[in-house]
This record gives structure tokens, sequence and C-alpha cells, in this order.
């Protein structure tokens, strides 16, 4: 009899799994960082549609990538990084969307579309969701001098006052970008001497940090900060003391995109998904609430505290965009190498 | 070791369970334990296959040692000295800091001992992580601590994001799983036993050293276990008490994890498990040779 039970249960589970998937026709599964979305503009698609949504985030470009990468779980929609987007691109997982299912691109400024052909050339297939850059984050009243360079970085005059990010990449770019080099650069001798920089650093920094900057910064636990300017906008709201620069040596900037793996079930839907986020009201609605600026042209026109859309932080000026580069994906074997040297730097 | 040494659930047989009958009354009850070997198999044996396959082979499953070789890399031997020095010193200080306190307890006849047990236990009802990054809050420049100290004008106290910061949060975190098997030994030794030592002329030193030592030893063993092994392991309070500017070899494995490379990660982590077994076997031994004055 016990036998007979079991295998019922498992024909019940079994017919049950096989309704979820007979109903996935009108799921969209969504995979995106933390904290990166407004919950409502989830619900006014789901109205619209008539689609759910199955929401879930990620940390990390670097957690993101086995999961998508192995096809565990099938993710619709993703929403990597610039140079994780270009890793992708090589490795064959994205899905080339149909356009014609996204007319709402056109609200993307034409100068982020650009930009993104650098890792994704002729923006076949990523939609720039938000952006930003990477900078200094100071408190005003604990630094007497103009900062605008990452210089103070590595000035001992601030030692125990720096809180550095805890991430390989940026902390090379800035290292890199100080010294007069590119930050995308692969050069054995360059690196050396990046790291070289972040050694003598070490010593003065107080924390590697990268969620915690935030806190510790509104606390006044250091004097200064690497931050992304998404960031900075809430900092400053909390503490009126910070304020947010892009240093003169450069810069990396950054853009987050929309994309579709190859082994997504309801492509469609991902589409009609991707569409709905660049509408111009929701778009609006997003940036409101993770304070991430946002390429959409159409939700900038809709801002309506003035301070907030001519904010230097959210939109930098063209000559502060100029100034900085995006990542490029530098190969496995790169990474690796950065990796190696980053430790090397960390376990001094 | 036994699972039930480390755990101190050494029960009297009865001898109903001579027999093979339970109070339940049923006969060879050993189906009982199949959800627990279930249990076992499916979240402990076949995760350390995995981790065994995964760490000795390469991208393209070829059989390689390399993953394993990557703790001769120097930074990768330094993380795990480190890991061991601060692992040690948690050890001893837990001990120190246990051993008293559960002789007071176990001295103290007094009805406020359950009381004081459950002091020692009411923080494990909050989560690890919140305790470690209010740790943070309070030891930081403008924490608690600092704050007071600077209001009464005294020197401030810096040891967040340095090695003693993540001693202090490896002792608070495992001071529990020390106190706890020491006291349940301490409580269960038979004062008649004692009794007859002092009857026989030792003074509180001899007895101490001849009669209770040994017999607690048990005790002892499971705590230093208990406390050892996960501060070996730590990367969380390493991480937050520490700034991530000390990489113990917990930190190493889970940066390789994170960026997804599995191999160099499970073959760390074996590395790692080598470890562990030593010091494993190194306390058996010890807790064999205390077998002998057994007290069950």
């Amino acid at each position: 009899m016990r036998k007979y039970i079991g295998i019922s249960v498992i024909l019940i589970l079994m017919a049950l799994l096989a309704g979820c998937s007979k109903k996935d026709g009108e799921k969209v599964y969504v995979y995106n960082w933390g904290e990166y979305i407004d919950e409502e503009t989830i619900k006014l698609f789901e109205k619209e549609t008539g689609i759910t949504v199955v929401y879930e985030e990620f940390e990390q470009n670097e957690d993101m990538y086995p999961k998508v990468q192995s096809g565990a779980v099938s993710y619709d929609v993703v929403c990597p990084s610039d140079y994780m987007i270009q890793k992708m691109i090589e490795n064959d997982l994205l899905y080339e969307p149909n356009f014609d299912n996204i007319p709402n691109i056109k609200y993307i400024d034409k100068s982020y579309l650009e930009s993104a052909e650098e890792y994704d050339p002729g923006n076949k297939y990523s939609v720039p969701y938000c952006w930003g850059t990477l900078g200094i984050l100071y408190n005003t009243t604990m630094v007497d001098e103009t900062i605008d360079s990452w210089g103070v970085l590595f000035d001992e005059k601030y030692s125990g006052e720096i809180l550095m990010i805890d991430s390989v990449r940026d902390a090379f770019a800035i290292a890199l970008q100080y010294l007069g080099y590119d930050l995308n650069s692969t050069n054995e001798t360059e690196l050396e001497e990046a790291k070289a920089l972040l050694q003598k650093q070490y010593p003065l920094v107080q924390a590697y940090v990268v969620d915690q900057v935030r806190d510790k910064m509104i606390g006044g636990e250091a004097a200064i900060g690497v931050i992304y300017s998404g960031e900075a906008i809430y900092t400053s709201r909390e503490n009126p003391d910070l304020e947010y620069v892009v240093p003169k040596e450069g810069s990396n900037v950054w853009i987050d995109g929309w994309v579709i793996p190859k082994n997504s079930k309801n492509k469609e839907n991902a589409e009609a998904f991707i569409n709905f986020m660049s509408k111009p009201e929701i778009a609006l609605m997003n940036f409101d609430y993770i304070t991430y600026s946002t390429p959409n042209s159409g939700a900038w026109e809709l801002i309506e505290d003035e301070e907030i859309k001519n904010s230097p932080v959210a939109f930098p000026p063209q000559d502060v965009l100029d100034r900085c580069t995006a990542f490029r994906y530098l190969g496995e074997e790169m990474e690796a190498t950065y990796i190696q040297k980053w430790n090397e730097v960390k376990g001094e | 070791m036994k699972i039930s040494n480390l755990l101190n659930i050494k029960t009297p047989r009865s001898p109903i369970q001579k027999t093979g009958v339970n109070s339940l009354g049923i006969r060879n009850a050993k189906w009982l334990s199949f959800p627990y070997i279930l249990w076992m198999a499916g979240f402990i044996i076949i995760p350390l296959i995995v981790i065994l396959y995964y760490g000795m082979t390469t991208n393209d499953n070829n059989l390689t040692m390399d993953n394993i070789a990557t703790i001769l890399n120097p930074i990768n031997l330094r993380a795990l000295r480190l890991a061991l020095e601060l692992s040690i010193i948690s050890t001893v200080i837990c001990l120190l800091l246990a051993y008293p306190l559960a002789l007071i307890l176990d001295k103290s006849k007094m009805k406020s001992n359950s009381f004081i047990v459950m002091i020692i236990i009411l923080p494990m009802w909050m989560n690890f992580l919140l305790r470690t990054i209010a740790w943070q809050n309070i030891l930081e420049r403008t924490g608690i601590i600092n704050t007071v100290l600077k209001f009464f004008k005294l020197p401030m106290l810096n040891i967040i994001n340095t090695p003693s910061a993540i001693i202090l949060g490896m002792v608070y975190n495992f001071l529990p799983f020390m106190v706890l098997p020491i006291y349940n030994v301490l409580i269960k030794i038979d004062k008649d036993i004692v009794n007859a030592a002092r009857d026989l002329g030792a003074n509180s030193r001899q007895t101490f050293l001849k009669i209770i030592l040994p017999l607690s030893l048990p005790g002892v063993i499971s705590g230093i276990t208990m406390v050892f092994v996960p501060s070996l392991t730590t990367f969380v309070i390493s991480n937050i008490l520490g700034g991530s500017k000390i990489v113990l070899i917990g930190n190493v494995i889970e940066q390789q994890f994170r960026i997804g490379n599995w191999h160099t990660g499970s073959g760390l982590s074996l590395v790692l498990m080598i470890f562990i077994l030593i010091s494993m076997a190194i306390l058996s031994k010890y807790d064999k040779e205390s077998e002998g004055s057994n007290l069950w």
C-alpha cells in the first residue's frame, strides 16, 4: 500500500510540474541586481500585460554569470554590466531580441547607445537600463582642500581615513588612471606599477568595502570613500556634508543593460518587459526609487525637481563623461591575472 | 571521533536497549535512523564527493593536482597561516574563559544555574551575522565604545579592521560552544569520586589536576573542536570586523567560488579539510586516553 502512496505522490508532483510549464506562456523570469527596481513597476507591468513576473536578484555580475551559463534556471531577462554583457556575447549566451517589439528604445538617449557600442557593437543584444560613474565621495568637514584627483586615495595625510573599493576591476581602474594608463590595460608592466601603487596604499586604507561605504560615509566613519555615482545622490540626501566628484584623471563609466539569454523560454514576454521598462514614466519611477542615473531621455524630460534634473552627479556634463571610459571584458586569462595581483595587494 | 562524542550525547545504556526493544516496544528499530542516513548522504556525503571531484579536476574534466597545489602560492599560504594563528588564539582564549566559568557554574549549587546557562545561550537566538555586524557598530570609530570614550576624553579604542577585532568576533561568537560541553561534562562527574579523593588526602589542587581535569577532558575536547573548526574556516567575521583588509584562508576560498572558479575553491577546501582532520585526529587520541576513566 505504502508503495502506491509513494508512486501517486510522485505522479501528482509531476502533474503539478507539467501544469507549471504549461502556464509558462504567461510568465517572465527576471534576474536583476539587488534593490535595483521600484517593485511598483513590476506590478504595473503585470496589470498591463497579464504576464506574471518571477523576480530574482543577484549581488555581483560574477554571481549571475555561472547561473545563466549553466542554464540551471532559464531566465528571460537579465541585467548585467557592460563588460559582462560583452563576455556573454563572446560566449554566445545571448539572444538577439526583435527590436520591433521594443519600440521604446527610441527613448534611450543616442549618446548612451553609442557608449554601449563599446561592449555591444551595433546595439544588437542589450538595452541600457541604468548607468553611472565611479568617483570619490568625501566629507567636507573632514577635508580642507579641493578634492579632484585620485591622488588623495594615495596620500599619507589621509591614513586611516580612506575607504577603498573592494572590487578588482574598479580598484585597478583607479590606480591605472592615476598613473595615466588605460583602465582596460593588459600591459604587464602597467599592471605591475598599478599593483605597486595599491600595495603602497594598503596601510593607509581603513577598510575595503563595496555596499558598506554608503553607511560608513553617512556616519562619518571616514573622510574619503570610493563610490558609484548612483549611491552618491542617496548619501548626500542623508548627510549634506558629503560631496561626490569624478576625478580629473578620468574614471569608469558603466552601463547596466537588459539582455535576453539564449536559453530563455519566453522571449516575447522578455521583449515586452524590456519595452515596458524603457517607457519614460516607468524609467522615471525607477530612477526616483533607486537614484541610479537613467539613460532614458524621455524620463529625464519628466523629472520635476530642477536640482536633480541638472545634478552633475546624476547627469554629469559632457566634459566629465569625455574623460570616463567603460570597462571591456579582457578574457579569462587576464581576469585571472587581475585577481592574482589584487590578492597580492590584499595578502600584504 | 564519533559524532556523539562531539555533541556529548552519550547516554547510559539501559537494559531495555540491550534486548533490542525500545520504549515504543518495536523490535529492531534500526529503520528509525533512516531519515538521518538519508540526510547525511544527501547533505554531507554527496557534497563532499562533489568537492573532491571539483578539487581534483580542471574545467575540461581532466584529473589534476593543480587546484590543491594553489595552496603553495605564497599569498594563500600566508592566509592559511594567519587563519591558523587567529583560530588557535581564539580557541585558547575561549578555553581560558569557559573552563573557570563552567567550574563556577558546577560548584555553585544555586538554582540560578539554568538561568546563567540560558544567558549564555540567549545571544544565539539572534542571527550570527547580525551580531557580528553589531560588533562592527560597537567597535567603529564613531561606534558606541569610542563615542563614550570620547565623551570622557579618554583615548580611543582602535581595534576595528585589525586581527584583534577578528579574534574578538570569533571568541564572542563561539564561546557558548566551549562553555556548554565542558559544563555538561562537569555536572555529570560523580561527586562521590571527588569526595573520595578528598578523603584519601588529596588537596584541592590535586583533586582538580588528578580527578576533575582528566574526567572533564571529553568536554574540553569537543569544545576545542567546535570552536577551532568554525574559526579556521570563517570568512564572514574577517570580512565584517577586518574590513576586508585581513585575508584568511576562508576569504580566499569564498572569493574563488564567487568568481565562479569552483575548481580552485574546492581544491583549497580540501587542503583545509586535511587540517581539520589532523586536528580532530590529535584530539581524538587524547580523548581515547581519557576513555579508561570514563564516567559513563
